[in-house]
């Protein structure tokens, strides 16, 4: 017993500096007067100016935001009828194959997903002449289809854990099925689509390697640009994007998780 | 309140011969799989019943409640409602409405839009809707509540909400799902008396699924008993309780001393029974459907059992080598209201006897370790052929 | 649920009504129209590139536009299918042994990090699940926030964290020790990795545990289990789906890990994502790239049906 007081506390809090130091540090240093050397020189926003003057990182935040923003709502849709068809549904042909396709993409080697997109596509266009060309369409198709994915996994769990007999009592006092689900079942899951669209439009944002492999000239995203310049070293413009993306998400999570607190226990006690 | 309607002994529909049904379930089989939940069930229930379905869980009650919904469709059989062929009718065209057990509340919705919610499927005028829901927050004695949402009610407010919602479209069939499951014991009492005036002031006809045989005995007009998928009994109360047709529903409805035996009297007015594991010949004043030699069994309520310190005397009638049996009080239960005799009898086995505490601590009552007799009429047990 | 049929006559509501009622008028079913969007969409945007991959792995490299070969020709009016098992050979019998050897390394590294995240996450899940309830939440959300913040700009902190001149360097040089060279090396990959997927690893061990009957507990320990004892015989052993779907959850995208070796590894960290990378896009050779990707998919089959096992009794354990 004695052992256990101090281990447990000591080996988080080690695993969470080990999670958190990193990106402290970079915060830190996107203040950092010293353009060159991580070495501390003076407190000054000279990175946040440059940011401002670069000519590649702002155009591509802004592209990016667009694509994850089709792709997620895409990708809501999608996986929100994916995840009604396999756990409301009763057997249908094909339902364990649907269920193994739809959660493959969550494990799927970005490398594979990427390769095998772009080949596609090549193939396509090669034959029925669509998509011409790669860009911002074909980036948009890759990122919703493995937003899909996740936004299946969330729903469903959502749905798994919904009272059915609530949906049966709308459907008793005269509700068609189309009627149940806009009027109960998608008020009730709101939340877990949020978060879902939420989950899917960082995971866009973040993308690197299949947007690497199915995007075209012209159409460079965000984590391409950042790629390719901290892949030669410490770049002071991304550290204060990174700065800003962080401080966002941080808040939005903040945010979303005491509404989330609030909401799930108000489903819990009715 | 309308006054309560007389159930006149000649206005039982189901002891009319002629009288039409108005649930109609023939021939009726769901099956889960190789799992038949429901098997071959056909059951005629009549408009203005209060209708019980009693069974434990697995007995396939709230399947057939919930195929009566159209939640689910059956694997062969028909319902007819009102003379109507339910088979292609889905849920939201029935004229059935159903209370489910969770209460199944719109949690994003208040009390009001609850029970204006199937009102507004049938696309009814807004002022009839406000007139109707006010109408029934009132029946429910809910008015001031009407703003709430679910989770801050009570759960016996969630309960006449729940209610109240599946009354709003007036059903001509109302099902009710372990109406009073989740309340606790007094309030559930409370709720019973008030279910029943509800019930019989609108004339609606209701199905209620239970597994608490109190709840099934003081509410229902007839009970149906239910066991594996199938209706072992239906009756009125009375008839569930003092003549049951099965050793399982006088084992299932309250609690009964069975003993097997066999006939060795077989008469048009009377049979004997000789039971070895009660020990003694058992005296039944009326003919029983059986066979000489035939073996059956016999079951007795334990308040039906007289438990005296001296033999009794033969009663008229009966044999006096019949119907009485000495043993040993080896346990006694005091509840209150009655007190259980858990009596060991010359052969070894047990027999039940209840005994209503009619004087205040009475110093003469039988105690533990005393000898007694344990004697019954000719009327008292309940022949049992299968 | 039954299925969608027209309601009955609303008041006129024109387009949409029409909407509603159109499917049921060409003859199909809300349900399949339901599961058909998803359904077409992934077959035509997972299934089919798979397939596509694999056909291309079949052909060879040729110059022009696309740089393969076709696998069907017509020649005399006769169809002829030509499919080539040299890429696949090549995988396995280069001369140098790069392929197979960054396969190897690719599952050595892999499977080493995946240790280390369950060495370091599993006391973490664990005290987040026995944290008092004001706490727990507030934990558990400290390890959702890096989840949700950009992988790759969590990868390029870290590798300011260790560089030459980076933050570890500069604050050992405060006590006067030597820099260390820790970029470039597998020694910054594993880091790399644990560092990234351990909140991939935490999440559905704590979904796990945190349902774990407290009461098992006490029954171990009133039967005379001390704690440790109580923690290897019940809440080890019920725990192990949470410990298997958070691991697969490291060990798969870690198997075909790209970025992480490329900003932290050196030129000697030869990890297949890299590698993959390096014959699609520098060598335009795709045809090998497919091999190596059906070669990759085949390796991560294995551990993708045991996570699937472990996450489906996660959620049957919560149902």
């Amino acid at each position: 017993m004695g052992k256990n007081r101090w281990f447990l506390p000591l080996a988080s809090a080690i695993g969470f500096i080990f999670l958190y130091a990193p990106i402290i540090s970079l915060v830190i240093f996107s203040f950092n007067a010293n353009r060159l050397v991580t070495v501390w020189s003076g407190f000054s926003l000279q990175s946040y100016a440059d940011l401002l003057k670069d000519p590649q990182l702002l155009p591509a935040a802004w592209l990016s935001l667009q694509i994850a923003a089709v792709a997620a709502s895409i990708a809501l849709v999608l996986g929100t009828l994916c995840a009604v068809a396999l756990v409301r549904f009763r057997r249908f042909r094909g339902k364990t194959v649907l269920q193994a396709t739809v959660s493959a993409p969550l494990v799927m080697p970005d490398v594979i997903t990427g390769l095998a997109l772009l080949l596609l596509f090549v193939a396509m266009q090669s034959l029925i002449g669509w998509p011409a060309g790669r860009g911002i369409l074909t980036i948009v198709i890759a990122h919703a289809t493995f937003c899909t994915a996740y936004v299946t996994v969330v729903v469903q769990s959502r749905l798994i854990d919904m009272d059915t007999s609530i949906e049966e009592a709308a459907m008793d006092l005269g509700a068609t099925p189309v009627r149940v689900f806009f009027d109960i079942t998608l008020p009730i899951i709101a939340p877990a689509l949020i978060s879902a669209w939420l989950l899917a439009f960082t995971l866009s944002l973040d993308d690197l390697v299949i947007a690497s492999f199915v995007s075209g000239p012209g159409s460079s995203t965000l984590p391409m640009i950042i790629f390719s310049k901290v892949r030669l070293g410490v770049s002071p413009e991304v550290n204060a994007l990174a700065t800003i993306i962080i401080g966002v998400v941080a808040l939005a999570v903040v945010i979303a998780s005491f509404i989330g607190f609030t909401s799930s226990g108000r489903t819990r006690k009715a | 309140m309308a006054k309560k309607p007389q159930l006149a002994a000649d206005t039982r529909p189901w002891r009319d011969p002629a009288a039409k049904p108005f649930v109609r379930i023939r021939h009726v089989t769901k099956k889960f799989g190789d799992v038949a939940a429901v098997n071959d069930l056909s059951l005629d229930i009549y408009k203005g019943e209060l209708f019980c379905l009693l069974g434990g869980s697995g007995s396939g009650k709230s399947t057939l409640l919930r195929m009566l919904a159209g939640f689910e469709s059956p694997t062969s059989g028909t319902i007819e409602i009102d003379g109507q062929d339910m088979s292609k009718v889905p849920p939201y065209n029935r004229p059935v409405n159903m209370m489910f057990q969770s209460y199944a509340l719109f949690p994003h919705m208040n009390v009001w839009n609850n029970i204006a919610y199937g009102l507004k499927r049938d696309h009814m005028p807004k002022d009839e809707i406000t007139a109707r829901v006010q109408e029934l927050l009132k029946l429910v004695k809910l008015e001031d509540y009407a703003a709430r949402r679910p989770h801050q009610l009570s759960g016996g407010q969630r309960q006449r909400v729940a209610l109240a919602r599946a009354l709003a479209k007036r059903p001509k069939l109302l099902l009710l799902d372990e109406p009073l499951g989740a309340l606790d014991k007094k309030l559930r009492e409370e709720t019973q008396f008030e279910l029943v005036k509800i019930q019989e002031t609108l004339g609606v006809t209701f199905i209620v699924v239970t597994h608490d045989q109190e709840e099934a005995m003081s509410l229902a007009t007839r009970i149906g008993v239910m066991n594996q998928g199938e209706i072992a009994m239906v009756g009125e109360p009375t008839e569930i309780y003092e003549f049951p047709n099965s050793r399982f529903v006088a084992n299932f409805i309250g609690s009964a001393n069975m003993v097997e035996g066999v006939v060795t009297e077989d008469e048009p007015d009377h049979v004997r029974i000789h039971s070895t594991e009660l020990g003694t010949d058992i005296y039944v004043d009326h003919g029983v459907d059986c066979s000489p030699e035939q073996i059956l069994w016999w079951a007795i309520r334990p308040e039906k059992v007289v438990l005296t310190r001296d033999r009794p005397a033969p009663q008229p009638g009966v044999p006096p080598d019949a119907n009485m049996v000495k043993g040993y009080v080896e346990d006694i239960a005091y509840l209150g209201d009655m007190t259980v005799y858990q009596v060991r009898l010359d052969n070894g086995r047990y027999m039940r006897v209840t005994k209503t505490n009619a004087l205040r601590g009475d110093p003469n009552a039988i105690s533990w370790d005393e000898t007694v007799w344990a004697s019954w009429a000719g009327a008292s047990g309940s022949v049992l052929t299968n | 649920m039954t299925e969608v049929a027209p309601p009955p006559a609303p008041p006129p509501s024109g387009f949409l009504t029409w909407l509603r009622r159109l499917p049921s008028a060409v003859g199909i079913s809300g349900r399949a129209l339901v599961i058909a969007a998803p359904a077409a969409w992934l077959t035509l945007f997972f299934i089919v590139p798979l397939a596509v991959v694999f056909g291309i792995s079949l052909a060879t490299k040729q110059f022009g536009q696309p740089p393969y070969s076709n696998l069907m020709t017509t020649e005399n009016g006769t169809v002829q299918l030509t499919l080539h098992l040299s890429n696949y050979i090549r995988v396995f019998t280069d001369p140098s042994g790069i392929y197979i050897n960054a396969f190897l390394s690719s599952i050595r590294i892999a499977a080493i990090s995946t240790v280390v995240a369950i060495l370091i996450g599993y006391p973490m899940a664990y005290a987040i699940a026995r944290a008092p309830d004001k706490w727990r939440n507030v934990l558990l959300m400290l390890v959702i926030l890096p989840f949700w913040t950009s992988f790759l700009l969590r990868v390029y902190a870290l590798s300011g964290f260790l560089r030459g001149e980076g933050v570890i360097n500069n604050t050992l040089a405060l006590f006067g020790i030597a820099p260390l060279t820790m970029m470039q090396t597998d020694f910054a990959v594993y880091v790399g990795i644990v560092y990234s997927y351990l909140p991939f690893f935490i999440l559905p061990l704590y979904t796990n545990l945190v349902k774990l009957d407290p009461s098992l507990l006490e029954a171990s320990a009133d039967l005379g289990a001390r704690p440790i004892r109580t923690f290897f015989s019940v809440t080890l052993p019920l725990s192990m789906p949470g410990v298997v779907a958070g691991a697969m959850l490291v060990f798969i995208p870690a198997i075909g890990e790209f970025v992480i070796p490329s900003l932290l590894g050196g030129p000697g960290t030869q990890m297949i994502g890299r590698i993959l990378w390096d014959e699609f896009f520098a060598k335009t050779n795709w045809p090998r790239a497919a091999a190596l990707a059906i070669t990759m998919l085949v390796i991560v089959v294995i551990p993708i049906m045991l996570m699937q096992r472990a996450q489906n009794a996660v959620v049957e354990g919560r149902r």
